[in-house]
């Protein structure tokens, strides 16, 4: 009889790849529901054809290496990086628009580099920043929130499904975003005056109209992988504490040449998706605790440049390249010191 | 003040002579696979964009335009570039000798390096003072370092990346920069 000494943790729960990415598909039910009852089917549409691109385009490229194939898509991860660029993208936006975008992630942002665990960029973001630099008429529209129009315009699931496949839209049905309208149209008015005059502002809670229960429902997809322990709390936190630093700092009361007010920027645009499910990439983000807490804050900082200063009104997709891009140094000056050492030292370093 | 820090800004993000203009990009794929030799080769450029930035004002406002010799500035800025590139190569074989064997043949090509050249005919079809000028030359040197450093961190790690066959090397270097580019075109319209 051979005994087997096993050796501790006896008990521990399996927190596999699959595991965590259905955890993220899971938490983003809520984001995509109010995405659906504040803008129409548009997102649903999306998420169709993205899942669709993003599967095939995941086995084409894991056979041309002769890798198994659905082992790896049954890891999830194609279909999260689908969801995140379907929900980023516009609802009803061209077939073609979601297709390319969700091509580009997959195949250049994440099987070039290897696959799943290699990628240095987020692939949802990269897909993202290629359409919105080629496309840029096309990404700038968003459908205007169902609660601005009467019932009898609100468009069913048929019209839309044409205005995808046609890619031409609805008529008189798109308008700018919160950020959008902020940016281009407060100058030379006071902000009190301006909230007046726009719809898509008066009749909201915090920050426009449709656009800020998104984000409280991103922000409760966020809590509940928070709860469940798929990240830790660094990343998102330093994120949306340096934004808000930013915003009070440049916030001047609301004069004609102001930046917008905390709430603006914390419960617009993507910032609860970027705060909650971009940043939070393991592995396109700093590793280690401090990084992340320095990798969230630079992201923060840059997204409110972006936004104020910038030729962008959102500026998440960037400002998370841009910090994808500052990782691996990051990562290569917050090492943290490992047990029975003075100093942090890299794998690499000759002991002395 | 403002402009010096609108000048800085520019130079080093929105118009970054790699990822933005394309420029100096032999360097950026050559010395980028080690951390430290691309801090090493960082200092150097910089050094040499901010000293030539200054040489080639004063070659061209305190001779060339008074000679009316406007028409030699490729070849008389050229010259500028090779003596201040000998002078730092010098410097840094006597300071350094070790940071003068890693970086090796990179530094004499700093003198080919199209970034050098490129801010000096800038700054002279710009016709800005000799401050401005200045900082022009140290902000594009910034941005370079910037750029290289990041991007040599980044490569440390592709290097243990699981890349398809062809994309190994160079070519993978390549997506990233153009990804890092893309990501560059956030800045415009900063200043």
């Amino acid at each position: 009889m051979v005994f087997k000494p096993v050796s501790s943790p006896h008990r521990h729960g399996a927190l596999s790849t699959a595991r965590v990415m259905q955890w993220v598909l899971l938490a983003l039910i809520p984001g995509i529901a109010v995405l659906t009852w504040q803008f129409g089917w548009g997102t649903l549409i999306n998420i169709a054809i993205a899942t669709v691109t993003a599967l095939l385009c995941e086995a084409a490229a894991l056979s041309l290496r002769g890798r198994p194939v659905g082992f790896y898509l049954r890891d999830y991860s194609a279909a999260v990086t689908a969801l995140l660029l379907a929900v980023a993208l516009p609802p009803l936006a061209p077939w073609w628009l979601v297709v390319i975008a969700t091509a580009s992630a997959v195949l250049i942002a994440k099987q070039v580099y290897g696959g799943l665990g290699y990628n240095p960029f987020n692939p949802a973001m990269v897909g993202y920043v290629v359409v919105l630099i080629s496309f840029p008429l096309q990404m700038s529209s968003w459908p205007t929130p169902l609660g601005l129009l009467s019932d009898a315009s609100q468009p069913s699931l048929g019209p839309s499904l044409a205005a995808v496949a046609t890619g031409t839209g609805i008529d008189g049905w798109s308008g700018a975003t919160p950020l959008d309208l902020f940016k281009h149209g407060v100058n030379g008015q006071l902000v009190s005056d301006f909230v007046a005059a726009q719809p898509l502002f008066s009749q909201a809670l915090l920050a426009g109209l449709g656009w800020e229960w998104v984000n409280l429902a991103f922000l409760a997809g966020g809590v509940l992988l928070l709860a469940k322990g798929i990240f830790t709390w660094h990343a998102p936190v330093a994120m949306l504490g340096s934004l808000a630093l930013m915003a009070l700092l440049f916030w001047d009361g609301g004069s004609s040449h102001s930046g917008g007010s905390l709430l603006l920027h914390l419960f617009s645009g993507a910032t609860m998706l970027g705060a909650f499910f971009i940043i939070t990439d393991p592995v396109s983000s700093a590793v280690s605790t401090r990084g992340r807490l320095i990798y969230g804050a630079l992201i923060g900082v840059l997204i409110y440049l972006i936004r104020v200063w910038g030729n962008y009104p959102d500026g998440v997709a960037f400002a998370v390249l841009l910090g994808n891009f500052a990782a691996p140094f990051i990562d290569n000056y917050t090492l943290p010191r490992s047990y029975g050492h003075s100093r942090a030292r890299r794998a690499t370093e000759q002991s002395k | 003040m403002q402009e010096f820090a609108i000048i800085l800004v520019s130079a080093m993000l929105i118009n970054n002579y790699v990822l933005v203009q394309f420029l100096g990009l032999c360097p950026f794929m050559g010395v980028s696979t080690k951390l430290e030799s691309a801090i090493g080769m960082s200092a150097a450029t910089t050094f040499v964009l901010t000293l030539t930035a200054m040489a080639s004002w004063i070659v061209d406002v305190w001779v060339l335009q008074p000679l009316d010799l406007t028409y030699l500035r490729t070849i008389a800025f050229i010259l500028v570039i090779a003596a201040v590139v000998q002078f730092t190569k010098m410097f840094i074989e006597k300071t350094s000798p070790l940071l003068y064997r890693v970086l090796g043949v990179f530094l004499p090509l700093i003198t080919t390096n199209c970034a050098v050249l490129g801010v000096a005919l800038q700054n002279s079809g710009r016709e800005l003072g000799f401050m401005p000028s200045t900082l022009y030359g140290f902000g594009a040197g910034a941005g370079f370092s910037l750029v290289l450093i990041f991007f040599s961190a980044m490569r440390e790690r592709l290097a243990v990346a699981d890349v398809p066959q062809p994309f190994r090397g160079a070519a993978i270097a390549m997506v990233t920069a153009g990804l890092m580019s893309l990501a560059f075109m956030g800045f415009g319209g900063l200043v």
